[in-house]
């Protein structure tokens, strides 16, 4: 037997069958799921295994006895997986804008496929000609230049994997009490993809940007002509103008076919359908930054130019609206993320915050991206509160929501949950889980 | 120093110097433009009145204009409908959005006119004229009575109009800035 094997057999109580215990109520070492699987499965299998007798022979599927379908020239998933899909806040395309959230708690990984990126738009999706959009960058620079998307193509590009997340994103966590609602519902609004594109400095510095440049006025070329005031400061560190959304051109509701990424910063600074950047001195106090995304705080005051998605973390498996079926070894899962770097650990508990363990975190840890954390659980059938805590990179940590509240306050009454009243909420989500094995939102 | 030395001191400065040059080297391809050719895009203004266009409207000339163009959605006379109420007395109360209003949050008014030239009316943006921008601006500061019925808002007079709650906002992280 090796040493890991000795380790964990060592501490394993043979009777019951369960593998070190790390935290109260059944969780389990996380190092149990980094390549010891096998080792895993003995522990847990022994004694544990059903009865093979009597089980039905296998069959053929008709799948499995014809020709398939032709093969198409851009492929769709399954059709057995149309459930899928994001949820949308304004169908019809009435005049007011329009969310589509992403399905967390159906999905796995850390990349948002492009369907499922979440969106909203303000004026509906524009229909830009790529070979008519131009992007034009003036105000405060040497030369006033315009750019095609066949120019920026010529540009030395760069990838990277960000998530994009709504300054707006988890608002019906500033209910007072919790709305029973999916992960979707509540977190749904971030999303996260390989972005492909042009470095913002590089045009700024081809334009010959002056000196008493503070800030960028960002327009897109949508109906309500979106505009934010963007430092120059982030434009000059690594913000870049995105062509390509994991591999493929942007998704006409993602900003087709050039917007601003501004990672770990709120979604509504990246401008989409770019077309405009004036540099000037002074913000222009557009509505988005001075109306919408400043931040009412409990004495009146607001929060003006909040920019980050701080450090952020909640479970998407098991997650409000599913059932456990019956006590035993599941894997609890979930993102955590941070607009100031990497994450640096990740800790779950499933007593309700009494005792923590820290969860595995899935390579590759990028920095303001989604990262996988794992923790493997043997729930015995009682009642659980499975939550989980983020750490980054800078030390910041993901507050709880006791002490969230304490200074960003929260609402009288639950809002309508496909609004967003509220902005930059980042404290723990809790899920419990009954006798039953129903799991819902609870706040502890 | 050696004479071997003094070369390769020579040679890595010189190295130094042309990573310096190449970082800034770009292909070129911008199209040069003058701000002539931008003017009908550039439609951004500054809190201190930078970029408001020719033209004047009174709060009379913008009730005419409410009535025809906005309050299908605004309701009569701004008093809110399927899209917000412009004109609203509330005080802030509470930590929701919905509390805000023009009158108790709005904190620069030139942020009212550059919202509705670039993005009303919501199915038609950019169809009004200057003169009818400043005209409806001069509708909403009148009704919520943030100017005299009477006053004329032009690119002169309308940065002169302080909003209530101007002064109290708090820059999140001023370090970012």
């Amino acid at each position: 037997m090796n040493k890991s094997a000795d380790r964990i057999a060592g501490k394993c109580d043979a009777g019951k069958q369960t593998l070190e215990a790390v935290a109260g109520n059944g969780l389990i070492d996380r190092r149990a799921l980094l390549g010891r699987g096998v080792i895993v499965a003995g522990a847990m299998g022994a004694g544990l295994a059903p009865s093979a007798a009597g089980a039905e022979p296998l069959t053929d599927g008709p799948w499995s006895l014809e020709i398939g379908e032709a093969t198409p020239p851009y492929q769709l998933r399954s059709k057995f997986e149309a459930k899928v899909v994001r949820t949308l806040s304004n169908p019809d395309n009435e005049p007011r804008n329009s969310h589509a959230r992403t399905p967390h708690h159906l999905l796995e990984g850390t990349t948002t496929p492009n369907g499922l990126h979440f969106t909203i738009n303000h004026g509906g999706i524009p229909a830009i000609d790529p070979d008519k959009h131009r992007l034009v960058i003036h105000g405060l620079v040497k030369q006033p230049l315009e750019f095609s998307l066949e120019t920026l193509s010529r540009y030395p590009q760069v990838s990277r994997v960000t998530f994009l997340e709504c300054g707006g994103n988890s608002a019906p966590m500033f209910s007072p009490e919790p709305m029973q609602e999916t992960v979707q519902a509540l977190h749904g609004l971030v999303s996260c993809a390989e972005w492909t594109g042009v470095k913002l400095s590089t045009l700024l510095e081809e334009a010959g940007i002056d000196p008493k440049a503070k800030w960028l006025v960002a327009e897109g070329a949508d109906s309500p002509h979106l505009s934010r005031s963007v430092p120059v400061k982030k434009a000059l560190d690594d913000a870049m103008i995105a062509l390509y959304q994991n591999g493929e051109r942007l998704m006409p509701g993602n900003g087709y076919p050039m917007r601003l990424l501004l990672p770990g910063y709120e979604g509504n600074m990246n401008v989409k359908f770019l077309r405009r950047i004036k540099v000037v001195e002074q913000p222009a106090m557009s509505m988005y930054e001075s109306r919408t995304y400043s931040q009412l705080l409990p004495d009146g005051k607001a929060y003006r130019f909040y920019f980050l998605q701080e450090v952020k973390s909640f479970i998407t498996s098991p997650s409000h609206g599913m059932a456990l079926k019956g006590p035993g070894l599941y894997e609890i899962s979930g993102i955590a993320y941070s607009g100031a770097g990497r994450i640096e650990k990740v800790m779950v508990s499933a007593d309700g915050g009494k005792s923590w363990a820290q969860a595995a975190l899935q390579d590759p840890v990028l920095s303001k991206a989604f990262t996988r954390f794992r923790m493997p659980w043997r729930w015995d059938g009682g009642p659980a509160t499975l939550q989980s805590r983020a750490w980054d990179e800078a030390g910041n940590v993901q507050p709880t929501r006791a002490e969230f509240v304490a200074v960003r306050g929260e609402l009288t009454k639950p809002p309508p949950v496909l609004a967003f009243p509220n902005q930059h909420y980042n404290s723990i989500t809790s899920w419990g889980v009954a006798t039953n094995g129903e799991v819902k939102h609870v706040y502890a | 120093m050696s004479t071997r030395k003094r070369i390769l001191l020579a040679a890595s400065l010189l190295l130094a110097t042309t990573a310096t040059v190449s970082l800034a080297e770009t292909p070129h391809l911008g199209k040069p433009l003058d701000e002539a050719a931008i003017a009908n895009w550039d439609i951004s203004i500054l809190p201190d009145g930078t970029g408001l266009p020719k033209g004047s409207g009174t709060s009379a000339q913008g009730a005419i204009i409410f009535a025809e163009k906005c309050s299908a959605c605004h309701g009569d006379n701004a008093r809110g409908g399927a899209a917000a109420a412009l004109v609203d007395d509330r005080k802030l109360a509470g930590i929701s959005a919905s509390q805000k209003t023009i009158k108790n949050f709005w904190p620069y008014v030139t942020t009212i006119f550059d919202f509705i030239r670039r993005a009303m009316p919501f199915t038609a943006p950019r169809s009004l004229s200057d003169d009818e921008v400043y005209a409806l601006t001069a509708y909403i500061l009148a009704e919520n009575k943030l100017i005299d019925a009477n006053d004329t808002m032009n690119a002169e007079t309308l940065p002169k109009v302080k909003m209530p709650n101007r002064d109290n906002f708090i820059i999140r992280f001023p370090d970012r800035i």
